[in-house]
């Protein structure tokens, strides 16, 4: 944890991405020694964490070094910041896998839309993040790789699938990470490892490069320590992006959020998130979040979303039918794994796809390609679609009288490793509050709202579409007021 | 199963067979769209070049590219529609047609489903004995095409016996679109007559190529053979016809292979059925295959596609003349025989050849006669399109000038239209060049012809007694001295003054 070039120590367990371009414009700092402190923490830590999959030691010194060689006057607002990325976005030259043995070894030919703008503001790349395989799971144990765990306790997941973003930014490994969110996947680990984690309106991030899991679904987003570092990393990847027909950008940027308070605001608390299928702590938790909401002069009412109570039925048709087609292009034709051993193309097929892919996305792909099937997609993926539009009417009303909607952003703290592996069912239920958000195409962030037995609990706060700058700067008011720690103790694994 | 065609009436032909038998027939074509990019990405379209030399991420397929719609394409796919006065929806959507196979990157195709761009058309047919029939569209759509195998080291590119197979991903993602016809065809004459129709509408509407040889035309067929007034019978699906004649021939002998099933008692079984050219055989395709199931679902990277009507209004007022309504005007304008404005009117450039020649050359039938006659001759022996023809209209119209003011005569003026074909040099040019004036002048005439008439008494007398016949010598004569450029009417009409009346 030694800066280079024998100044004193940067300690990075409690910088924000904010403080980092502080002490770059500042001179406090170089680029190369803020660059240097991170891999330092993340060869401290990581070990045991298992946050990064890749970690590009040389190309973000190298970067680093370049931005240093930029005359401070000349340099863009974030230049020299660093950044740790899912291993779900295309980098150009750099291997890219989703976590999947089919993909070990593919190395993109193009950058993600994201990651052209990142380069282009000048961020500098740790490297990559583990996640579950093709963003499937919600513990990060799908990696066919590695296991995360979670900084609050060793023993438990981060959450998923961007657990290895969540993990990392909770453990100080980087000021901030993107990951993607398809049903929860920022939300939840951003929840369960007591960071921010912000999933932005379905269109606003272009995603081009981001390998799909559901393209209906699908959004990047960031994972970061506090709001405001939320607010401008999302800034810096959104827009409309020509290679995306579904990305429209935001309507204005998020801004810097400062709101001090939330008068005049009327939040409506989901009903259907607050019963027994929340665990008492995470109740607890959720009930000081509302009464600071009041205390900030915000008024809070309860919503019944009825339909919401069929959202991970519909969600677990229409995001498996949607990767079968999508991760159907894993052929080993082209890229990535190709078997050993095969007779003819069929058996190449079988084989290539058997070896490549581990149990949930195979489990995925079976229901997608079942759900699709002639005689069967009425009952399964068209229904799914008429349930969608079911909770999207729903969400709408609910906007006519509320500004925000709010709830746990999981039912649960972080769970154990291993506790929930043998039931998909299960796992599959740590979604239940993130997904209909996402069936929806909302933007939800979740915020750090305390804790139960030392485990973080995260708030979930929904907007309208489009609604981000509000969003946050509400985000943000509250975030003031609850003051939740969020440096993670780092205990040793307990075995 | 295989039948080589057989000559005579045969016993499936409709309405009047023999065998009683009636086939029915729809066509499945593919049209390559002439867009300078592809469908879903910025790579040009091309042909022939180095494999793989025009891909990128996303017509190759990699992980986490996204297909973005080409308008153009949008634009001639609707075109093709308008003209085949389809209704064309104001919300259309692709679908993705899943399907696993080395030449289809993303193993699914971005294809349309049930929302066309295009449904209920039709397009008027006539065949080459007058007779007129329509063909209903059931649908227009738009689709991207796929790569292309390469089988190697096995005998004639063929799967079997090759040992590798190589993937060509230059013409995956290019642009197409699919028509989809009723089943309202009946004989394999309907089903070229047809395509040969469709084709010259599609070219002339300049959104493709259309050549069958190069694929950017390709015809597929639905094929079953049934009792007049019977239910439709099991259907087989004929393919790899790439050319007016194969698809002739392979219509012939999928309906006789099919009749003769039918006659020895077996029934057709549903399946996939390929023509072979090199021996004019249909053979059923090694079917490992059972019934598709292409999990169609809306591809969700894309967007619907709303046309704006008044997009759609400027699209059809902006659409070119079309064959048949060319047809009717040439017959009514310029008073040609049907077979001349059908001929005239089935390709583009050749109609605009014609009406630039009739309006400079004055004379329309003499213009048709010489563009269906020595120019069209010209253009298929050597195989130039009309667009290259070194021979402008312009440049012909003034040969038929000469041949009018009676410069040249019918036979010299083919010869100084092949040495314009073979010299691009101007007519007058070459009859200054050659020498070739027909010489009409009566006084330089006269006195060749008295001479000759002078030095020849014994066949003069011949006339003058009746023997008419003899007054060709004379004119033979009068050519040889004039190496042919005499003027006909001229040397007959000086000769007989010469000789006087016979008889008298």
């Amino acid at each position: 944890m030694s800066a280079a070039g024998g100044g004193p120590a940067l300690d990075v367990t409690t910088l924000t991405a904010h403080r980092c371009r502080e002490l770059l414009a500042g001179g406090d700092v170089s680029a190369t020694e803020l660059t240097r402190a991170y891999l330092d923490r993340i060869a401290a830590v990581d070990e045991r964490v298992q946050a990064f999959l890749r970690v590009d030691e040389s190309g973000a010194m190298a970067a680093a070094a370049a931005v240093d060689a930029k005359p401070r006057g000349e340099r863009q607002p974030w230049e020299g910041v660093p950044v740790g990325l899912k291993d779900i976005f295309c980098v150009r030259g750099v291997e890219t896998t989703c976590a999947s043995r089919i993909l070990q070894h593919y190395i993109p030919p193009y950058d993600a839309t994201i990651i052209a703008k990142l380069r282009a503001a000048g961020l500098i790349f740790l490297g990559k993040l583990n996640m579950d395989e093709f963003a499937m799971g919600s513990s990060t144990e799908n990696s066919a790789f590695q296991t995360t765990r979670n900084p609050w306790d060793l023993d438990r997941v981060p959450g998923g699938s961007s657990g290895g973003s969540a993990a990392c930014v909770a453990a100080s490994e980087a000021p901030w990470a993107l990951g993607t969110d398809t049903g929860g996947s920022i939300r939840q680990p951003a929840s369960l490892c007591g960071v921010v984690g912000l999933k932005p309106t379905y269109g606003a991030v272009s995603r081009y490069g981001l390998i799909a899991f559901a393209s209906s679904l699908d959004q990047i987003g960031p994972l970061t320590r506090d709001v405001r570092d939320a607010a401008a990393l999302l800034d810096l990847i959104a827009g409309r992006d020509p290679r995306d027909c579904t990305s429209t950008g935001l309507p204005e940027p998020a801004g810097t959020p400062g709101r001090a308070d939330l008068q005049g605001l009327r939040f409506g608390v989901i009903e259907e998130y607050v019963g027994e299928t929340c665990q008492t702590g995470v109740r607890e938790v959720f009930q000081s979040a509302v009464d600071s909401i009041s205390a900030l002069g915000g008024v809070c009412e309860v919503v019944s979303l009825p339909s919401v109570e069929r959202g991970i039925a519909a969600y677990y048709l229409i995001a498996p039918s949607e990767a079968s087609s999508n991760l159907a292009r894993f052929d080993g034709v082209r890229y990535g794994h190709r078997t050993a051993h095969s007779e003819d193309l069929y058996e190449m097929y079988v084989r290539t796809r058997s070896e490549g892919f581990g149990p949930e996305v195979k489990r995925r792909i079976m229901i997608g390609t079942y759900a699709l099937s002639a005689g069967y997609y009425d009952a399964y993926y068209a229904q799914a679609q008429r349930t969608r539009t079911l909770i999207i009417q729903d969400f709408a009303r609910a906007f006519e009288r509320f500004d925000f909607l709010i709830s746990p952003t999981s039912p649960t703290v972080a769970f154990k490793i291993g506790e929930r592996t043998a039931d998909p069912l299960a796992m599959y239920l740590s979604d239940l509050c993130t997904v209909p958000v996402s069936l929806a195409a909302l933007p939800g962030i979740s915020i750090p709202s305390g804790f139960s037995a030392g485990l973080p609990v995260g708030l979930q706060i929904v907007g309208p579409h489009f609604s981000e700058r509000r969003l946050l700067d509400a985000a943000y008011a509250l975030e003031q007021c609850l003051d939740v720690n969020t440096v993670a103790p780092l205990a040793e694994v307990s075995q | 199963m295989s039948a080589a065609p057989s000559s005579g009436s045969r016993s499936w032909e409709f309405p009047t067979g023999h065998g009683g038998w009636e086939s029915v027939i729809g066509l499945e074509i593919h049209v390559q769209l002439s867009t300078q990019t592809k469908m879903f990405c910025g790579c040009r379209v091309t042909f022939g070049e180095l494999p793989n030399t025009h891909v990128c991420p996303v017509c190759l397929g990699h992980p986490g590219v996204l297909p973005v719609c080409n308008e153009k394409a949008i634009q001639y796919a609707t075109r093709i529609a308008l003209a085949l006065d389809c209704r064309i929806a104001e919300h259309t959507v692709f679908h993705r047609k899943n399907y696993f196979y080395p030449d289809l990157p993303k193993a699914y195709q971005i294809s349309q489903y049930d929302q066309p761009l295009g449904l209920s058309g039709h397009l008027a047919v006539e065949l080459e004995d007058g007779g007129r029939f329509t063909v209903g569209i059931t649908r227009v759509h738009m689709e991207e095409d796929a790569g292309k195998l390469i089988h190697a080291g096995g005998a004639s590119g063929r799967i079997d016996g090759a040992d590798h197979s190589l993937v060509d991903f230059n013409r995956g993602g290019t642009p197409l679109v699919e028509i989809v016809t009723e089943p309202d065809i009946h004989t394999p004459d309907q089903a070229r007559a047809f395509l040969i129709q469709l084709r010259s509408l599609v070219e002339q509407l300049g959104v493709s190529d259309v050549n069958m040889e190069e694929g950017s035309l390709r015809c597929d067929a639905n094929v079953s053979v049934r009792r007049p007034g019977d239910p439709f019978g099991t259907k087989t699906e004929l393919k790899n016809m790439n050319s007016f004649r194969f698809l002739h021939r392979g219509l012939e002998a999928e309906i006789e292979r099919q009749v003769g099933t039918l006659e020895a008692g077996e029934t057709v079984v549903q399946q996939t059925v390929h023509f072979d050219p090199a021996t004019g055989t249909v053979s059923t395709l090694r079917s490992k295959e059972e019934a598709h199931d292409y999990r169609y679902f809306p591809e969700p990277d894309l967007t619907p596609i709303d046309l704006d009507a008044q997009y759609v209004e400027r699209l059809r007022e902006s659409l070119p003349e079309l064959p048949a309504a060319r047809k009717e005007r040439l017959m009514e304008q310029y008073d040609l025989p049907p077979r001349d404005a059908a001929a005239l009117s089935g390709n583009k450039l050749l109609g605009d050849y014609f009406e630039e020649l009739a309006a400079a050359a004055g004379d329309a039938r003499s213009a048709a006669n010489w563009v269906l006659g020595d120019l069209s001759a010209y253009l298929n022996a050597s195989g130039v399109e009309v667009a290259d023809c070194p021979v402008k209209a312009a440049h012909l119209a003034e040969l038929l000038g000469l041949v009018d003011d009676g410069t040249l005569s019918g036979k010299m003026a083919k010869e100084v239209f092949e040495t314009m074909t073979s010299t691009g040099k101007d007519a007058k040019t070459i009859v200054a060049e050659k020498g070739l004036g027909q010489i009409s002048d009566s006084g330089e005439l006269e006195a060749i012809v008295a001479r000759i008439v002078a030095a020849n008494p014994g066949p003069a007398e011949e006339f003058r007694q009746g023997r008419e016949k003899v007054l060709g010598f004379f004119v033979g004569q009068v050519m040889k001295e004039t190496r042919g450029q005499a003027n006909p009417q001229i040397v007959n009409d000086l000769l007989r003054k010469r000789l006087g009346a016979p008889g008298a």
